[in-house]
């Protein structure tokens, strides 16, 4: 009785193991079909285009507020931290790093995945459960060529111009806080922020992270959305896995990615 | 049974997750004919048309459609094969996010570089052939089951298939509706000279289309031929079948262990 259950308790563990694993090795062959596929997204890049006012254009309004709100804080924060060691003209390099470097392309990633990477999962979750999948396939049209690409391509090039659009309202929010309204001189708060922000160490590393994070929260949902179980119960639980495992990719990506770009900087 | 075979069907095997689906299907389908494939629910009617299209590969056994062997072919050759097949899916599968003109034009855009005004007038047409022409612009959501299925139907057409299958085509239909699309698959079979395959278990309305009926149970032929055979079969199984009678080989429950049985040793949980 006692092996029973531990053995019985072995093999269940084995069997998520490799049920993982597997998964895991599929979504790999499937980012390489969609790269390989991408002919018609880039052929007729019509459909790219519409992805992206889908994906990236609806975002904007979430995006852009939260990106002003944030940089609002920063200030308030920034200069009631900084005042205490007078050095509160230093405002502005800390909002500008502070979003340029991490929390532009990592909030705006987070934001990003639950508007738009939700919602592509939804879509092809759905067209997978309404036949829609299969009805193109038997249309000699590959759906990972017509839906996938186009979708996944379009979060790709979206999310860097997002996390973009971030910073600088971060930086528009923290300028309202701390020069307008609590008063730090303007001057020093836009000079010192344009002589401490190098534009390849903490722009281009910016730009580079949001692409990957791109790359990731588009993967995560097209595959989640393609590979879903096609009744309302798994569109659903495929929505929630694509927040949840992109958050979480997210996160880990930026500590990666923040210890291998800014070694001793 | 007798004029040249547009589909043939020989002893094909097809196993889903180690469970046997189909047993030894032997099946043929003739140009310019309406056959049916009959049998309850999971019997596996909707696995054969996927082997017929090439979405599934039988585990054993042959499948030819139009001289090609589906299972062998690479995906370049079973996609030029789809173009000349045509597939109605139970619920239409129209897409959403494209209007009824879209939809019926999505495949002359794919695979074809005819000007716009061209796949206009073949749009039209294939709307007028199904009676919904006025309706090019209204969105699926806008449409009504019977509609919908009517717009899958000429999307369905749109490249002038040699083969039309039809996936459950009566199914949640008014019985309006249901005459109609009856009617529908047997005009265009004949008007375009095509052959078609309607998976169904609407007897009544099929009897009345068909050329030649197939019963699928349990993954197995259990009885075929014209309808006129099918009416006049005292086969205990298509008796069943027409009939609509629980008692009969087919077993209204599902397996389960004897009630006496069950009811003692769940007795104790239930206090």
């Amino acid at each position: 009785m006692r092996d029973d259950f531990f053995s019985g308790g072995l093999r269940g563990l084995g069997r998520r193991v490799t049920d993982r694993v597997w998964r895991l090795g599929f979504a790999a062959r499937f980012l390489l079909a969609t790269i390989r596929y991408s002919t018609v997204a880039f052929g007729r890049f019509g459909l790219t285009i519409r992805e992206i006012y889908f994906t990236g254009v609806l975002s904007l309004i979430i995006i852009l507020v939260s990106g002003l709100f944030v940089g609002m804080v920063l200030g308030l924060q920034g200069y009631d931290t900084l005042q205490r060691y007078g050095s509160s003209e230093a405002l502005g390099i800390l909002v500008a790093l502070s979003l340029v470097r991490e929390l532009g392309p990592v909030v705006a990633a987070l934001l990003f995945a639950s508007r738009a990477g939700s919602a592509i999962t939804a879509e092809i979750g759905l067209m997978k459960a309404t036949e829609q999948l299969s009805a193109m396939e038997m249309m000699a049209v590959d759906p990972i060529a017509r839906v996938v690409a186009p979708r996944f391509w379009a979060g790709v090039i979206s999310m860097p111009l997002l996390a973009a659009l971030f910073s600088a309202l971060g930086i528009f929010g923290g300028y309202l806080v701390g020069v307008q309204l609590i008063g730090v001189d303007e001057g020093s708060f836009w000079s010192q922020m344009q002589a401490s922000v190098d534009f390849r160490e903490d722009i281009v590393n910016g730009v580079i992270k949001s692409a990957v994070f791109g790359v990731i929260i588009s993967w995560i949902a097209v595959f989640e959305g393609y590979d879903c179980e096609p009744t309302a119960e798994g569109v659903s639980g495929a929505t929630t896995r694509t927040v949840v495992t992109s958050s979480l990719a997210i996160l880990a990506a930026d500590f990666i990615l923040t210890a291998l770009m800014f070694r001793g900087a | 049974m007798s004029s040249e075979l547009l589909v043939k069907l020989t002893d094909v095997n097809f196993t889903y997750d180690r469970r046997p689906v189909l047993k030894g299907i032997n099946m043929q389908i003739p140009r310019g004919k309406v056959v049916a494939i009959m049998g309850l629910s999971g019997c596996g009617k909707t696995t054969t048309l996927r082997l017929i299209g090439g979405q599934l590969r039988a585990t054993a056994g042959e499948v030819l459609v139009a001289g090609k062997n589906v299972g062998e072919l690479d995906s370049d050759e079973l996609y030029a094969l789809r173009r000349r097949m045509g597939m109605l899916f139970q619920f239409g599968a129209l897409f959403t996010d494209m209007s009824v003109y879209d939809n019926v034009a999505f495949q002359l855009h794919e695979h074809t570089d005819l000007p716009e005004e061209l796949v206009r007038d073949m749009v039209m047409m294939k709307l007028h052939a199904v009676g919904l022409r006025g309706a090019h612009d209204l969105m699926p959501s806008e449409l009504s089951g019977g509609m919908a299925r009517r717009v899958a139907l000429a999307r369905a057409i749109a490249l002038d298939p040699l083969l039309i299958m039809y996936d459950e085509p009566f199914a949640g239909l008014d019985p309006i509706s249901l005459s109609i699309v009856g009617e529908l698959i047997r005009t265009l079979n004949n008007a375009l000279g095509i052959s078609s395959i309607v998976v169904t278990h609407d007897i009544q309305e099929s009897l009345k289309i068909v050329d030649y009926v197939y019963f699928v149970s349990e993954g197995r032929i259990v009885a075929e031929g014209t309808p006129a055979d099918i009416r006049k079969s005292d086969q205990p199984y298509v008796h069943q079948f027409i009939w609509g009678e629980a008692d009969g080989p087919v077993s209204y429950h599902y397996p389960a262990r004897p009630f006496g049985e069950q009811i003692y040793r769940e007795a104790p949980r239930a206090r």
